[in-house]
C-alpha cells in the first residue's frame, strides 16, 4: 500500500510538469524570445546594406545611441507632439468610457431586472463584432454625404469633414471602439457586490447618493481599475483606428509611428526603440494590474 | 406598494402618512436616467453596424444612399464576393487560419491548464506568470515583437500563413488557459483521486474523468479562440507578408479608404456571421454545463 502510494506520487509528480511543458515552451519561444528580439533590434549598433539594423543578440554588443535619440526626441523633439497627442486622446477617450460605461455597467448589473439577459447579450454583442467592421460602419455614416451629415443638414448645419484629420472623430472612434472592453470587467465586479450590503446601507439611513459613494464605488474600485487598464493598454498602442477614421499625420499617435517605422521603411531600430519606450510607459500599468489580479485570485482560492 | 410605504421608514420623522417624498429621495423609484443611458449606448453601439449590414444588401454602388434591396454584392455582379477572387481568398485564408489556430491552441492550452493547476511548485508559478502576461500585452507590442523575431531569428518560418499561425496560437493559448483553469479549480481534485484510488493510471484518470468533465469549457474555449482568430487584425497585419495571405480584417482595413463598394460590407457581414456562429455554439456548450444556476452570459462576461 505504502509502496503503491510512493509510486502513485512519483508518477503524478512527473505528469503535471510534462503536461505544462509544451505550452510553457511555446510561450518562451514565441513570447519571451520575441520580446528579447525587440531589444536586440532597438539596441543594434550596425546596419546592413539595405540600411536595416543587424540585431545585437549579445547584450555585451548593445549600443544605446538609437534608443537615446528616440527618448530625447520623445521628451523634447519631433516625437514629443505625437506622445502628447497619444496621451491626450487616450485620456479623453477613457473619460468618455467612464462617463458612459459606468452607468451602463451599473444598470445592467443591478437594475435591469427581468431584461437582464437581453441587456447583457446586447452589451456583449459589440465585443464580438470585428473592430475593423465597427470602424467601417462609422466610415459609412461619416462620409461627406453620409447619414450623419444628412441629419445635420435637417437642422441647417453645414456638412462637416469628419474623416480627414479631425481629432474629435478620432477620440470618439477610440471611445466607441474600446467601450465594450471597458464595460464588461466593470459589469463583472459590480455584479459580485452583495445586494444585502446596499440594503443595509439604506436601512442605516444613507440616501441613494451616499450609498453609491460609500458602498458601491469602493467595492467596485478593483473592477474600475481593471477596466481602465484593459482599455488603456491597447488604446495607447492603437494605430488602425486613426488610419481608418483620419489617415492624416495631424492626428497620428505613437502606434502610427511604430507601424510606419517597422512595416514601411528600413528604420526598424527606431520602431523597436519606440515599442520599448511604449512598453516601459505601459509596464507600470501592466505590473500594477498583474499584482492586483494575483492578489485577488489568491484571496478567492 | 407595500415596499414604498416601508422604504422611507429610514427616518421615521420623514416617512409617515403619505407626506410627499421628492423622487430623488425614494430609493425604489424607477432608474429612468440609467435606463436611458444604457439603451442609448446599446443603440449607439449596434445601430451603425446594422446599417453597415443593411448596405451590404444595397442595389447600387453607394454605401451611403439606399437604392433598394438586392443580394448582388454577395454573388454575381462584378466586384461581388462571388466574383472577386481577392475577397474569396481573404475569406478562405481567414477560415483556414482560424481552424488551424483552434487545432493547435486548444490542446496546448488545455494541457498547460491541467499542468499548471495541479502541479504545485515554484516553477509552475513562474510559468503561470509567463502565461498570463500575453493577456495584458498590447497587441502592437506582441505584433511587432513577433514580426522582428520572424524576420531576424526564426528565418525558417516564412512570413505569411505559418508566421500568422504561430502568432495567433501564442495569444490564444492564454485564453484557453484562463477558461479551462477556472473550470479545473471549480471541480477540484477529488474525482481524479477517486479514480486513482480505484486503480486508474494518471493518464487514464485524465482521459476518462478529467477530460469529460472539462469538455464544455474546452469546447467553449475552442469557439472563443476561433472567433478571436477570425477577428484578429494587428498580429495578422504584422505577419501576413504579401497579398496572397491576406485575411478578412486586413482586406477590410486596406479597402476601407480606397473607393470601396458594398461588397466590402458584405465581406464584413460574413465575418460577423462567422464569429457569432462560433459564439452561439460556445454559449450552448456553457449552458449545457450550468443548467439553471445563472446565465452562461455571465461566464462569457467573465472570460474577457
Amino acid at each position: 500500500m505504502a509502496e503503491q502510494e510512493v509510486h502513485h506520487d512519483r508518477a503524478t509528480r512527473r505528469l503535471w510538469p510534462a503536461l505544462a511543458f509544451p505550452g510553457t515552451f511555446w510561450l518562451i519561444a514565441l513570447f519571451l524570445v520575441p520580446i528579447y528580439a525587440v531589444m536586440a533590434v532597438a539596441f543594434s549598433g550596425s546596419i546592413n546594406i539595405f540600411g536595416e539594423p543587424n540585431p545585437a543578440w549579445n547584450p555585451l554588443d548593445w549600443q544605446f545611441a538609437t534608443f537615446n535619440e528616440v527618448v530625447s526626441e520623445s521628451v523634447s523633439g519631433t516625437y514629443q507632439e505625437v506622445w502628447i497627442r497619444t496621451g491626450a486622446y487616450s485620456v479623453c477617450a477613457l473619460l468618455i468610457c467612464v462617463a458612459v460605461g459606468y452607468p451602463v455597467a451599473y444598470y445592467t448589473a443591478r437594475l435591469a431586472g427581468k431584461r437582464r439577459g437581453l441587456v447583457l447579450a446586447l452589451i456583449l454583442a459589440p465585443w464580438w463584432i470585428n473592430y475593423i467592421t465597427r470602424m467601417l460602419a462609422w466610415v459609412n455614416l461619416l462620409q461627406d454625404d453620409g447619414y450623419v451629415n444628412k441629419t445635420l443638414g435637417i437642422f441647417g448645419i453645414a456638412p462637416v469633414e469628419w474623416l480627414s484629420g479631425n481629432s474629435f472623430t478620432v477620440v470618439m472612434a477610440l471611445a466607441y471602439g474600446y467601450l465594450p472592453y471597458f464595460i464588461i470587467p466593470l459589469f463583472a465586479s459590480l455584479d459580485r457586490i452583495d445586494p444585502l450590503l446596499l440594503e443595509a446601507s439604506r436601512d442605516l439611513g444613507m440616501g441613494a447618493a451616499r450609498t453609491f459613494l460609500r458602498v458601491t464605488l469602493p467595492l467596485s474600485k478593483m473592477g474600475l481599475i481593471t477596466a481602465l487598464v484593459i482599455t488603456a493598454l491597447p488604446m495607447a498602442g492603437d494605430y488602425y483606428t486613426n488610419t481608418i477614421v483620419s489617415g492624416s499625420p495631424n492626428t497620428s499617435m505613437v502606434g502610427n509611428l511604430i507601424e510606419l517605422f517597422l512595416l514601411q521603411g528600413p528604420l526598424k531600430n527606431f520602431g523597436a526603440s519606440l515599442v520599448l519606450l511604449l512598453s516601459l510607459v505601459l509596464m507600470f500599468f501592466m505590473a500594477y494590474y498583474l499584482i492586483l489580479t494575483q492578489r485577488a485570485s489568491r484571496d478567492t482560492q | 406598494m407595500t415596499r414604498t410605504a416601508v422604504a422611507p421608514g429610514v427616518g421615521v420623522e420623514t416617512a409617515p402618512a403619505g407626506r410627499w417624498v421628492p423622487p430623488w429621495r425614494n430609493p425604489w423609484r424607477r432608474p429612468y436616467v440609467l435606463w436611458t443611458i444604457t439603451w442609448l449606448y446599446i443603440l449607439w453601439s449596434l445601430v451603425p453596424v446594422l446599417i453597415a449590414v443593411q448596405f451590404s444588401f444595397n442595389d447600387g454602388r453607394s454605401r451611403s444612399t439606399w437604392q433598394g434591396f438586392s443580394t448582388q454584392w454577395y454573388c454575381c455582379v462584378e466586384g461581388s464576393i462571388g466574383e472577386d477572387p481577392s475577397l474569396l481568398l481573404a475569406l478562405r485564408n481567414s477560415l483556414i487560419l482560424g481552424v488551424a489556430t483552434v487545432l493547435i491552441a486548444t490542446p496546448l492550452g488545455v494541457a498547460l491548464a491541467m499542468g499548471l493547476t495541479r502541479w504545485r511548485a515554484r516553477t509552475s508559478r513562474v510559468a503561470n506568470g509567463i502565461a498570463l502576461v500575453p493577456l495584458v500585452t498590447p497587441e502592437i507590442v506582441l505584433g511587432s515583437a513577433l514580426y522582428l523575431v520572424m524576420v531576424n531569428l526564426y528565418q525558417f518560418v516564412p512570413l505569411g500563413r505559418p508566421a500568422m499561425l504561430l502568432g495567433h496560437v501564442t495569444f490564444s493559448v492564454s485564453y484557453v488557459l484562463v477558461i479551462v483553469r477556472s473550470r479545473l479549480l471549480s471541480i477540484g481534485g477529488e474525482y481524479e483521486e477517486a479514480a486513482r484510488d480505484l486503480g486508474a493510471s494518471p493518464l487514464q484518470a485524465i482521459r476518462t474523468i478529467l477530460i469529460p468533465l472539462l469538455m464544455p469549457s474546452i469546447f467553449a474555449s475552442a469557439m472563443i479562440v476561433f472567433a478571436t482568430s477570425l477577428d484578429d487584425f494587428v498580429v495578422s497585419q504584422f505577419l501576413f507578408g504579401d497579398a496572397s495571405n491576406i485575411t478578412v480584417p486586413i482586406k477590410l482595413y486596406n479597402a476601407v479608404r480606397a473607393s470601396p463598394t458594398p461588397a466590402l460590407n458584405a465581406l464584413a457581414t460574413l465575418l460577423l456571421v462567422g464569429s457569432f456562429l462560433a459564439l452561439i455554439l460556445a454559449y450552448i456548450a456553457l449552458r449545457a454545463r450550468r443548467r439553471g444556476s445563472g446565465s452562461p452570459l455571465d461566464d462569457l462576461a467573465d472570460y474577457g
